[in-house]
Formats: C-alpha cells, structure tokens, sequence
C-alpha cells in the first residue's frame, strides 16, 4: 500500500478552532501542501489578520503575524521589505480584505508588491456571529440584515477578483471555490500558481476563495456546500482574471 | 486498468462529525460512526466495507481537519 | 567631528539612518513632510527603503511588520496623523516590538492648523490606543538634543523591546540648528531571536502577536508589561533642571516652550527674582521625583505649555500638594513670549498664600 494523501508539513499539529465543515480548513491544507511542495516553507513568513483565520497563526508551521483587521496586506509589505528573499502571504476573510482592509489590499497590488494573498470569501462575518459583509448577496440573511441585504440600502455586494484584475500590478487572479472534490483540486493548482508568481518575483497575486460559513448561515455543512454553488458561484464567476503570462 | 486497492484511516479525535467525507464519497462507504463518540463529542467518520475503497481521496480532500490518510495499492 | 546645519525634519532623517535605521515607512503632512522627502532620497544610497504608504494607518503597520520581522524602523507623522496611527501603535506595544514613532506636532483638534504646538502630552504618555501599554516618549528642546535622542531612541527601543515616540513640536521641525553625530552610551542589546526570518527548518516558527484569548494568558502578559514598564521609569528618566534648590518660584515646561522659558528666567534673574526650572526630557516615564529636589521656601511651579493644560497633571501627580502649581498656555499655534512667561511668572509669586492655581 502506497500513502496517496498524508497530513502536509505546513500545518501544525494544533486542531483548529473552526466550526464543523468549515472549509477555512480546508483552504488552510491547500496553502500548506502549497508551501511544502514548492519548497519554501522554511522561509516562508504568513499574516493572519482578525477573522475567524486570525488562529492561523498557530496552524501554519511557519514564521506569522498575527495583524490588525484588514491591515495584513501592510504588514506583509514591511515584511517583504526587510526580507525580500522570503515568502510572505496574507490570509484574510472577506470582512477583513473587502471591508476595512480595501485600501490596503489595493495598494499592495498597486505597487506590486511581490506577496501573496489568500482572499476567503464566505459573504459573512464569521468570527463576531454572522454580520452582513461586503461579499454577503442581495436577499441574502445576516444578523446586521435581518430581512436580507438591500440593495437600496447596502448596494450590491463587491466582486474583488474583477476589481483587483484591473490593477497592473497584480500579476495574479485568480477565483476558486472549495465545495467540491474537483473545484478543491483546482484551487490549489490556483494557490501554488499564485505563490509562483511572488517566487518568480513577477509581483502581486491573490486567490479568492469561495468559502462556506454552515453556522452563520444556518446550514449543515453539506447543504453550505449545495447554496454556494447555487448562489455564490453565479454571482461571483469562477476563473483565472490575470495570469503573468497574459501581461505585456 | 488494474483492480485499484485502497484503504482510509481515520484519526478519530480530530474529527468534527461534519460529514463532508460521507457526502463526497464515490462509493458511499463513509459513514458517521453513531456508536462511538470521540473526545470532541462528535461521532467520528468510519468505513466499515474497506475493501470497496478505491483510493481516490475524494474524501480526503474535503476534510477541513485533515483527518484522512489514504493508501493505494495497485497491483 | 563638524557641526552640520541642517533642518530638525532632515536632521531627525540623519540622525537615523545614523543609528542604522534602513526602513521608513511615511505619509506627507506638514509640518513632518521634509522627513518622507529626506528619507526618500537618502535611504536608497544605503540600500535602506523608503516607502510612501497609502494612509498613516497602513504605514504604522508596515513598521509593525517590519519590527516584527527584526528591522530597525521607524515612521513619522504629525498630530491627526499620529491619532491614525494608534491601534498600529498599541498592537506594537502589545506584541513588544521595538521601532521609533516621530510626531512633529501641530495645533488641534481636527484639522487644527500647520503651526506648532504640544496638544497631543496626554495622547503620547497617557497612550492613544487601547490597552495598558506605554510608550517611552521624549521630547527634544533644540535640534541637537533631537538627533541624540533619535539614535539613543533606537537602542531604547531594542533593549526593552518597546516603541519609542519623538515628541516634538512644528518649530522643532522646521527650525535650522547646526548638530553632530554622536554614538550613543553603550548598552546591552538583546539579540532578535524572536523576529520572523523564516524557520529554516531549524527552530519552532516565531509567532508576532498581541492575541491572549484566554484570561490569564493575558493578565500574564500585562504583567511582565507592567515589569518591563517598572523597569524603564527606573533606568530611563531624562530631565534638565535649573536652579531649583534655591528658587523662590520653579516653572515646569518642555521642549521649544523650556527655550523660552530660559529666557524669561535670564531677564527675571537681572530683576533680582530667583527662578527654577525643571525640563522634562523623558515625558514617559515622567521625572516625577526631581520635583521633590525643590526646596520648600519655593512659592509654588508654574508649568507652561502650547496647550490648555496637559502635562501640568503631571507636575500637581509630582509637587503632591507641598506647593500650588500654575498654569499657563497658548494655543492654536500662538507661542508664548519671553516677557508674557516673565510677567505669569511674577504674577504667580504674588498669589497669596491660599494659592488658587488654576
């Protein structure tokens, strides 16, 4: 017998806090493989802001900073600037990335920087118990929009992929969803591309991540995995916005 | 193509009984095992019919936890 | 070695890369901007980095970054970029990393004015984040004094692993003073084993963080704070004073406004008064027990600030009722005369003895 699929060196053997069927797991497993595989782990160097993800920094077995909320994309550029041999990433949730932190992630990508950012877009904010977010869909229910956001009221939610693919700077974009087998797969051939355009010291890339939130949405975590494919695909489309080769 | 071999172990105190194996598993051999708690309270993921496991970490893969290990063996 | 002349702002760029600073990470606001501009010319001759962040708040956070990963760096800003600053600036402290925080002063609240001032005392010592955290803030009267507390300032900083803020006000800045560069004392820095390199493989990852969900991983936290802090009030207390074993009346005043002052006390000298003065260097950890040197046929302090009234909290926490203490400001950008402190001087003297102070 062969071991096809063992436990990566890249996660720790501290068990995450994450709710049942929560797949910030297994995002965490495929930015870890990532890491290992492509050798860097050693030298790698991550940033987990507030979130439900800001515990990362016990389950990434590497150098982390653990940062304010939406300030990672910062932090990993002072970083990177004092060791541009190393690897840096960001892990941020949505609430984080596409919220208080937009400035910040659309300057690093502005000026380059060489940093990778996974981007989880659960369309909740898990962590503080299920507030609306800037990623949460029209109609959809949140404890800060009872009766589903608004359009009228909050506007609609933000597509991040799109709008950081319009920045020169960021090499990479790319957005994936982890709600099946197939599409899990898939978004690590995403990650490991990502963190190959930092390596390759092209600049900045970034994967978003389609993420399930079972409970603050209020679903088991198989049903999570069916309304992400009924509602948050269609709405953010799955697919690579700009890859390194495709820019002049 | 050869009789592919494969069999999943499980490591029973990290799992959360999400049950996100059973619901990808090609052959619908994963199940959560109601006899058994583990010491997170939770009904750990089992597989009671291993020699129909085919080895494709479908399963595996879904797991947040990392629970899985899985074996292959082609002859 | 040659004085130079150069501007407080250019000098403070300097007197850091000096004390091996390679990394700046700013934002433009007057009266600060020469510092981002000088930095921004002079790091890449040292293959340090300048970088312009996009808002104060990402700078602060580029420097927590940069802390944590083991660099000697630092920010600047003024006043109402000082207050965006703050959370950066409280998870620095919180996860003990060392760097330097300039704040070239200027009148507030809000947008306030360009001009000079000392309005944000309590927001330095008394910390402007959240949390019980403290900041060994100094504050230079002249620009030699602030180059050698910027390169003293680094040291402080790696040695109790702590950010130190450069207190100074608009005129501090903008003001030409010929200084030299001078090594700073010796001291015993601890090597940065807990910065963020890379594991290599070779070592338990290291974990840059302020995070303590559980109570009493965090009362433990505030604890050994709380000793570090014990520590610097003991070790390093930095003030100036003047003539306070014999003064009839003593004035409490820092940074331009002391300069001042000295000159009000030189005239009142040639008027037969007897004048004190006490100039804090360090406005934390606070000279609390030099007030205790003045003798008790003094009249009362009189504390002179560019503001309404902030450090003289400290000086009435240090004097402890033995005498009354005065007040006196100006504010908006308003600097105080010589003969305007001279005059509040006399004034304080003739009080009766009830001693309304303010």
């Amino acid at each position: 017998m062969a071991v096809v699929f063992e436990k990566t060196r890249g996660l720790t053997d501290v068990q995450t806090h994450y709710c049942p069927g929560c797949t910030h797991g297994i995002v965490h497993r495929l930015v870890a493989e990532s890491l290992e595989e492509l050798g860097v782990l050693d030298d790698t160097i991550g940033v987990a802001p507030v979130g439900c993800s800001v515990l990362a920094y016990k389950y990434f077995n590497c150098d982390m900073h653990e940062a304010a909320h939406g300030r990672a994309p910062a932090v990993a550029t002072g970083i990177k600037r004092v060791h541009p041999d190393k690897f840096v990433f960001t892990y941020q949730g949505d609430g984080d990335l596409a919220s208080i932190g937009t400035a910040e992630i659309v300057h690093a990508a502005h000026r380059g920087e060489k940093i990778s950012t996974i981007f989880i877009n659960n369309a909740i904010y898990g962590m503080t118990g299920g507030q609306m977010a800037p990623t949460t869909l029209v109609g959809q229910k949140a404890t800060t929009a009872p009766y589903g956001r608004d359009e009228a009221h909050a506007g609609r939610p933000i597509r991040m992929a799109e709008m950081l693919a319009t920045i020169h700077g960021a090499k990479f974009v790319e957005r994936v969803a982890v709600n099946t087998p197939a599409n899990v797969r898939k978004a690590k051939k995403a990650i490991k591309r990502c963190f190959e355009t930092q390596i390759n010291g092209e600049g900045f890339g970034i994967v978003e991540v389609l993420s399930t939130c079972p409970t603050n949405w209020g679903y088991t975590p198989e049903e999570a995995l069916k309304w992400l494919e009924e509602n948050m695909i269609p709405y953010y489309p799955l697919g690579n916005f700009r890859t390194p080769e495709e820019v002049e | 193509m050869p009789k592919v071999k494969g069999r999943v172990t499980f490591q029973e105190n990290l799992c959360k009984g999400c049950g996100l194996c059973v619901s990808v598993c090609p052959m619908k051999i994963i199940s959560l095992n109601k006899e058994k708690i583990n010491e997170k309270g939770y009904h750990p993921a089992t597989v009671k019919e291993m020699n129909k496991c085919i080895g494709c970490s479908n399963c595996a893969t879904m797991c947040p936890d990392v629970v899985i290990t899985v074996e292959r063996l082609t002859e | 070695m040659a004085k130079v002349l150069m501007k407080g702002n250019e000098a403070i760029g300097a007197a850091a890369i000096e004390a091996g600073c390679k990394y700046f990470f700013g934002y433009p606001i007057t009266p600060q901007s020469e510092l981002p501009e000088y930095m921004a010319r002079e790091m890449p001759k040292i293959n340090g980095v300048f970088l312009q962040a996009e808002s104060e708040i990402a700078a602060i956070n580029m420097v927590y970054g940069a802390a944590g990963a083991g660099a000697r760096v630092m920010t600047s800003s003024s006043s109402p970029g000082i207050s965006l600053k703050q959370e950066g600036i409280s998870y620095i402290a919180g996860a003990e990393l060392p760097c330097l925080i300039v704040n070239i002063m200027r009148g507030g609240p809000g947008l306030g004015s360009i001009q000079p001032s000392q309005t944000d005392y309590f927001q330095a010592t008394r910390g402007g984040g959240n949390g019980d955290y403290r900041l060994v803030v100094l504050a230079p009267a002249n620009v030699q004094e602030l180059v050698d507390l910027i390169i003293e300032g680094f040291d402080i900083a790696d040695q109790y692993r702590n950010p130190v803020m450069i207190l100074g006000d608009g005129m501090i800045g903008q003001m030409m003073e010929p200084v030299e560069f001078k090594k700073p004392k010796k001291r015993e820095l601890p090597e940065k084993d807990w910065a963020t390199t890379g594991t290599k493989g070779k070592r338990k990852p290291n974990i840059i963080n302020s995070l303590y969900l559980a109570a009493e991983e965090l009362e433990e936290h505030n604890k050994r704070l709380q000793e570090k802090y014990k520590a610097i009030k003991e070790n390093e207390v930095k003030v100036e004073s003047y003539n306070i074993e014999d003064a009839d009346i003593v004035v409490a005043a820092y940074g331009t406004t002391s300069r001042i002052a000295k000159t009000a006390i030189s005239q009142l000298e040639k008027e037969g008064y007897k004048v004190g003065l006490i100039r804090p260097i360090s406005l934390w950890p606070f000279p609390y027990e030099e007030f205790n040197k003045i003798s008790d046929k003094c009249k009362g302090v009189l504390t002179i600030e560019m503001n309404t009234g902030q450090m003289v909290d400290d000086v009435k926490i240090a004097v402890n009722g033995r005498f009354p203490v005065y007040f006196y400001g100006r504010t908006g950008g308003m600097v105080p005369t010589p003969n305007e402190i001279a005059e509040k001087v006399k004034e304080s003297m003739e009080v009766k003895s009830n001693g309304c102070s303010i």
